[in-house]
């Protein structure tokens, strides 16, 4: 349990967030700038907030009203980095043996050699950080962190500096630390798939703000007029191979193992490898293949989970031929109707898409 | 011009192993408190700051006359410091070699403040805050994560104090004068040899040597630096 009631005023940033959450992992998302980052220096003592209570799992760490603010060493929050933090001039081994002792005599402390197995990093112990990739240093932060035996564990954008292969093996990682050492998380991410994926409950932040709090699917599949799945962009992105050019309808035709594309104007020269966006909104179910649709792109996959939640919205994922994933967003009462659950297979009709140049500069 | 007037007579060899007794040890007393002052500019903010740092530099910018005639104003025997260090602790460091090594240690201050601070600013401010977020309470911080990162600017710092020390001559002459044996450290050695008819040749023999000395620290130096760096990938 986490309970953050926190102000604070630097220039012409306002940061006024509230939330409680006791979800398994809480996810802090929002676009960059919004103070995600803040919030995290504020739960670790990194920063000291104008006004405001921290609580983590019954312990209060700062309260200005009666003025505690515990010094971050003694707060007992491990803190996962970007770029893990490890360091440099230690070796793996002795990176975990820096968590491990100064963990307090008290606490609930994990025996090395678990630690070390279940996160895969026992041929690593001799090596230097410098010798590890990115996924590896990201495991022994975690590993490091776990060992100092916190009561939460803070994770800054731990898969910003993966690309996107790495990203998903590493939230992996996050998902199996939430399971299997029952130690709560919070996970700044922008990534609504990152989100989507880990966090039981979204603190949606804005410009320092809290615009909303709830699960994932009700945040991502809600309905209001502003939707937030429709500025984030709750979508998929699919690797694909140009396939030739149609001039007199001017549409590219693209090969994906679940079926064609068709995307406007010329994308890409043949032969060539793209990735197209795919927007949750654009796409639609069917159970049977369509007849007689304007919709060119229907693609054939499986439903690997429909999140619900209590609004009108549902959002769809799904298992494309060839091993992608896609997101579609429909009505509660369609996914009731068609009785989709996990294993069926649908028929997916893409009404747009884009090329994916978010995808693209990330590497 | 006779090459066996190079060798190094009794006299010379006693500078020799004084210059080196000074510098190792106004090296190594004065090494803690280069590292807390630099500590101290490097991290933290106080008032009067940028004072404290021009202080800190003043030896590099005076006259070493000038510096050696403040260290004989304040550290001579009858001067107020001095006094209460010889009459409670039994220091003395007018006219004896350890005034030597607290005029090299004062002239070389600025030059070793300024790699430690150099090294201590490029540390992660963000690993030292992983150790705390550890559990590791500041001195630990500071002993197992700081100081070892900041390890190569150090041993930079201590070999330019004593590279320093063994070149000081202005501030020690003024301070604790020329005594053979005691204060006569290889500058004043050579200084006194040129001042000596047919004198030449020892100079330059102790001026080979005082290179010699300055050159091998470097390269030690160096050595050391490149050990204690984080080794490149090997394989793979």
């Amino acid at each position: 349990m986490i309970e953050v009631d926190v102000a604070l005023s630097r220039g012409d940033f306002d940061l006024n967030v509230s939330f409680a959450s006791s979800a398994g992992v809480t996810a802090l998302f929002g676009p960059s700038g919004s103070g995600k980052s803040t919030l995290i220096d504020l739960i670790a003592g990194l920063a000291r907030a104008d006004r405001g209570r921290i609580v983590v799992g019954g312990r209060v760490l700062a309260d200005s009203g009666k003025g505690i603010f515990l010094s971050t060493r003694k707060r007992r929050v491990g803190l996962v980095f970007q770029d893990a933090m490890l360091f440099p001039h230690l070796n793996v081994r002795q990176n975990l043996r820096f968590g491990a002792f100064f963990a307090p005599r008290g606490a609930r402390r994990l025996p090395m050699g678990e630690v070390v197995d279940k996160l895969g990093i026992g041929a690593l112990m001799d090596r230097r950080p410098i010798d590890l990739s990115g996924g590896e240093r990201q495991r022994v932060g975690v590993a490091r962190a776990l060992l100092a035996a916190p009561d939460i564990l803070l994770m800054d954008e731990p898969f910003a500096s993966l690309d996107v292969a790495r990203r998903r093996k590493a939230m992996g990682l996050v998902e199996m630390t939430r399971d299997q050492f029952a130690i709560p998380i919070v996970l700044v991410s922008h990534q609504i798939e990152e989100v989507m994926r880990l966090a039981g409950q979204v603190v949606m932040i804005e410009r320092g703000k809290v615009r909303e709090v709830g699960a994932p699917e009700a945040i991502f599949a809600s309905a209001r007029p502003e939707n937030p799945s429709e500025r984030f962009g709750v979508g998929s992105s699919l690797t694909c191979t140009a396939s030739d050019f149609d001039a007199h309808y001017g549409l590219t035709r693209l090969h994906h193992p679940s079926g064609e594309i068709f995307a406007a104007g010329k994308v890409a020269a043949p032969g060539a490898t793209t990735r197209i966006y795919v927007k949750a909104v654009d796409v639609a179910l069917a159970r049977r293949p369509p007849l007689e649709t304007s919709i060119r792109t229907v693609l054939k996959g499986r439903i690997i989970r429909v999140a619900g939640g209590d609004g009108a919205l549902a959002l769809a994922l799904l298992e494309l031929a060839g091993g992608e994933q896609l997101y579609a967003s429909l009505t509660r009462m369609a996914a009731d109707e068609l009785r989709l659950a996990p294993g069926v297979e649908v028929f997916a009709l893409v009404k747009a898409v884009a090329l994916d140049e978010r995808e693209m500069a990330a590497g | 011009m006779n090459w066996s007037d190079l060798a190094l007579t009794p006299e010379q060899i006693s500078a020799i192993e004084l210059s080196l007794r000074v510098g190792l040890a106004a090296t190594f007393c004065s090494l803690p408190f280069a590292v807390f002052v630099a500590y101290a500019l490097a991290r933290w903010n106080f008032p009067g700051k940028m004072l404290f740092d021009a202080f800190v530099h003043l030896p590099l910018v005076l006259p070493p006359v000038v510096t050696g005639l403040v260290l004989l104003l304040t550290f001579g025997r009858k001067a107020p410091v001095g006094a209460f260090l010889a009459d409670h602790f039994g220091i003395v460091f007018a006219f004896r070699w350890t005034g030597a090594a607290l005029a090299s240690a004062v002239m070389g201050f600025p030059l070793m403040v300024r790699a430690i601070r150099l090294s201590l600013e490029a540390v992660d401010p963000r690993l030292e805050r992983a150790a705390s977020s550890l559990g590791a309470p500041p001195p630990a911080v500071f002993l197992l994560v700081t100081l070892p990162l900041a390890a190569p600017g150090l041993i930079a710092g201590a070999v330019l104090g004593f590279a320093k020390a063994l070149g000081e001559f202005g501030a020690t002459i003024t301070f604790v004068s020329n005594i053979p044996g005691e204060t006569r450290t290889i500058p004043a050695a050579i200084y006194t040899l040129t001042q000596t008819p047919g004198g030449d040749m020892g100079a330059l023999s102790l001026s080979i040597i005082a290179a010699g000395l300055a050159i091998s620290a470097l390269v030690a130096s160096e050595l050391l630096a490149r050990r204690m760096r984080p080794r490149r990938k090997v394989s793979s």
